[in-house]
């Protein structure tokens, strides 16, 4: 009776609700994590502590040009999909047809990647439709699979991908903005622009920093989409972090995939806390 | 009569100018969905257009692809081929839905208890345990790579589904997603269960799970369209072709399979649309809260 009794406390005890998902966070992600911390800083043949492998990585050529790619594809990506996103949620907010027409641009987000791929090279290839686009204005058919263009396919693909995603957070936003505030200026003949302007944008200036952020942290997926269309060994301007990543794993450079990591994950912290400081703040 | 055109011309512009962002956003709309139009109609087209049309592809040759929006025969026979005279698109199908309902159920099981603890109980290092929920949520897999190879090698779990399995089931963006939902509840509600002689785990099972069904609904829907396009850890802790999700298989079939990559898309393409469809208010409150905090 006694026994039962004390099962049944511990079977009532908060610690229930906590320790499955507590154990499977540091088996899985935690403690592995711990050991690669610890590897990142071991060198294999001194055996000892060191900062060889952090060293190796700066002088490795791969890891420069994939960090190169990787920041310019955030450069470029991140002012592009907020500017866009933010235009096609301004246009929605006040359109009839706001239900559909956000489904019709969320659309993507629900396609698994290997399956617009075929269709990806449909518009890519040297003979496909972008080029044949191009044809009309008599432009010269450029291959954007190959070389320089690569990079910009990439950007296309990523911004299909997440316009929706963003877009919705836009208009998340917007919804907080209180209805009669804009109604009275419009009663006080304020013109649509004057209200965008001076009402909705100065409103959605702590969900910028927000949608910036995740953007960023999003950024990071699209190796999905430069994989699928170029393979393991894409041309120059579409090898990202990832890519560099495989192919240490492949020849089993653990030591230089952990200190990338490591690396990684030290900016991808900093990141988050400022992303949680933000959320703290608009509470 | 001039005038009277003149005054419709006018009207007629006047209707234009006020519908012009409709008209932008109806185009945008098109040219988004535009790659899964290209599907839809190249699905039904037969083997000899798609390889005529694809000529310039396929051999190299001059000139652009052809490609009419409507198939000039349309045919069922390359969906029909992969249903019934494929059978190893049937073991790649099912392994990619075996995979994404073992994550989510799992993630069932693990996430929301812990969700309802950050929501509802107080414990020692809680928050310290919230923020490090927070990071791994937003972590990329790079950096996961090498920690997941690691502890899956030690647990001999290499090459089995498991091995994709269990860590995404331990991931922690549901856990977020779902203790937004548990954290608007009301209190007195609880207080009120609580005083009627209702446990822990009866409170859990008979309150905060009806009422916090949008958040978990949100945490399934995104979590169906991120596994079941999942590519990096598949490629990563699987070799044995036979144990591939379709997103890896789906990329090997060659340019000159048209019709049979085209069909294994719309295959695939069909129970993410159907999860899109059904759960989009769902889907959207998810990206509001994965992105704003709800």
């Amino acid at each position: 009776m006694k026994l039962v009794r004390k099962w049944n406390c511990i079977l009532q005890s908060k610690w229930t609700f906590l320790v499955p998902s507590l154990t499977g966070t540091f088996v899985f992600a935690v403690l592995p994590f711990l050991e690669v911390l610890r590897r990142s800083f071991w060198d294999d043949k001194e055996k000892f502590f060191s900062f060889i492998n952090y060293g190796n990585l700066w002088e490795n050529e791969a890891f420069r040009l994939a960090v190169k790619n990787t920041v310019k594809f955030v450069g470029v990506c991140i002012p592009l999909l907020l500017f866009l996103s933010l235009v096609f949620a301004l246009g929605l907010f006040h359109s009839k047809w706001m239900k559909f027409l956000k489904s019709a641009l969320l659309l993507p987000l629900a396609v698994p990647t290997a399956v617009v791929v075929f269709v990806w090279k449909l518009i890519f290839f040297k003979e496909g439709f972008f080029n044949m686009f191009l044809g009309l204005f008599s432009l010269k058919p450029v291959d954007w699979l190959g070389g320089e263009g690569a990079f910009f396919v990439l950007v296309i693909s990523y911004i299909w991908k997440n316009m929706g995603y963003t877009m919705v957070l836009w208009l998340a936003a917007m919804a907080d903005i209180p209805k009669e505030m804009l109604e009275a200026a419009e009663v006080d003949g304020s013109s649509g622009i004057q209200r965008i302007y001076y009402m909705v944008l100065p409103s959605l200036k702590p969900a910028f920093y927000t949608i910036t952020i995740v953007s960023f942290l999003n950024s990071f997926k699209v190796f999905r989409e430069a994989y699928l269309v170029a393979g393991s060994y894409p041309p120059k301007s579409m090898y990202l972090l990832q890519h560099l990543f495989n192919n240490w794993f492949v020849n089993l450079e653990l030591g230089k995939i952990s200190a990338g990591g490591v690396m990684m994950a030290g900016v991808f912290v900093l990141v988050t806390l400022l992303l949680q400081h933000m959320w703290d703040k608009s509470e | 009569m001039k005038e009277f055109m003149i005054i419709k011309v006018k009207k007629l512009r006047k209707i234009c100018l006020r519908h012009l962002g409709d008209i932008l956003l109806f185009l945008a709309a098109l040219l988004v969905c535009f790659p899964i139009l290209l599907l839809l109609t190249g699905v039904v087209k037969s083997s000899g257009e798609l390889r005529e049309g694809l000529a310039p592809i396929l051999s190299k040759g001059e000139g652009g692809i052809h490609w009419n929006l409507l198939p000039l025969y349309p045919t069922g026979e390359h969906l029909l081929d992969i249903l019934f005279f494929k059978p190893q698109f049937h073991v790649v199908f099912w392994n990619s839905m075996k995979i994404t309902v073992c994550i989510l159920a799992g993630q069932l099981f693990l996430a929301s208890p812990m969700a309802w603890g950050f929501a509802r109980f107080s414990f020692p290092g809680k928050k310290v345990f919230f923020t490090l929920y927070v990071i791994l949520m937003l972590m990329p897999f790079q950096v996961m790579m090498l920690p997941s190879y690691l502890i899956l090698n030690g647990m001999n779990l290499l090459d089995t589904h498991l091995a994709v399995i269990l860590p995404a089931m331990c991931s922690t963006l549901p856990v977020f997603l779902m203790y937004q939902g548990f954290a608007s509840i009301p209190k007195e509600c609880i207080e009120a269960a609580q005083i009627d002689g209702a446990d822990n785990w009866q409170v859990f099972f008979y309150l905060g799970v009806p009422l916090g069904s949008g958040g978990i609904l949100s945490a399934m829907v995104l979590g169906y369209l991120e596994y079941w396009n999942m590519l990096e850890q598949p490629m990563t802790f699987l070799r044995t072709s036979a144990k591939y999700p379709l997103s890896l298989f789906l990329p090997q079939i060659s340019m000159e399979q048209a019709g049979m990559v085209l069909a294994a898309s719309l295959i695939m393409l069909i129970p993410a649309m159907f999860i899109f469809f059904a759960g989009q208010d769902y889907l959207e409150q998810g990206i509001a809260v994965s992105g704003l905090k709800g």
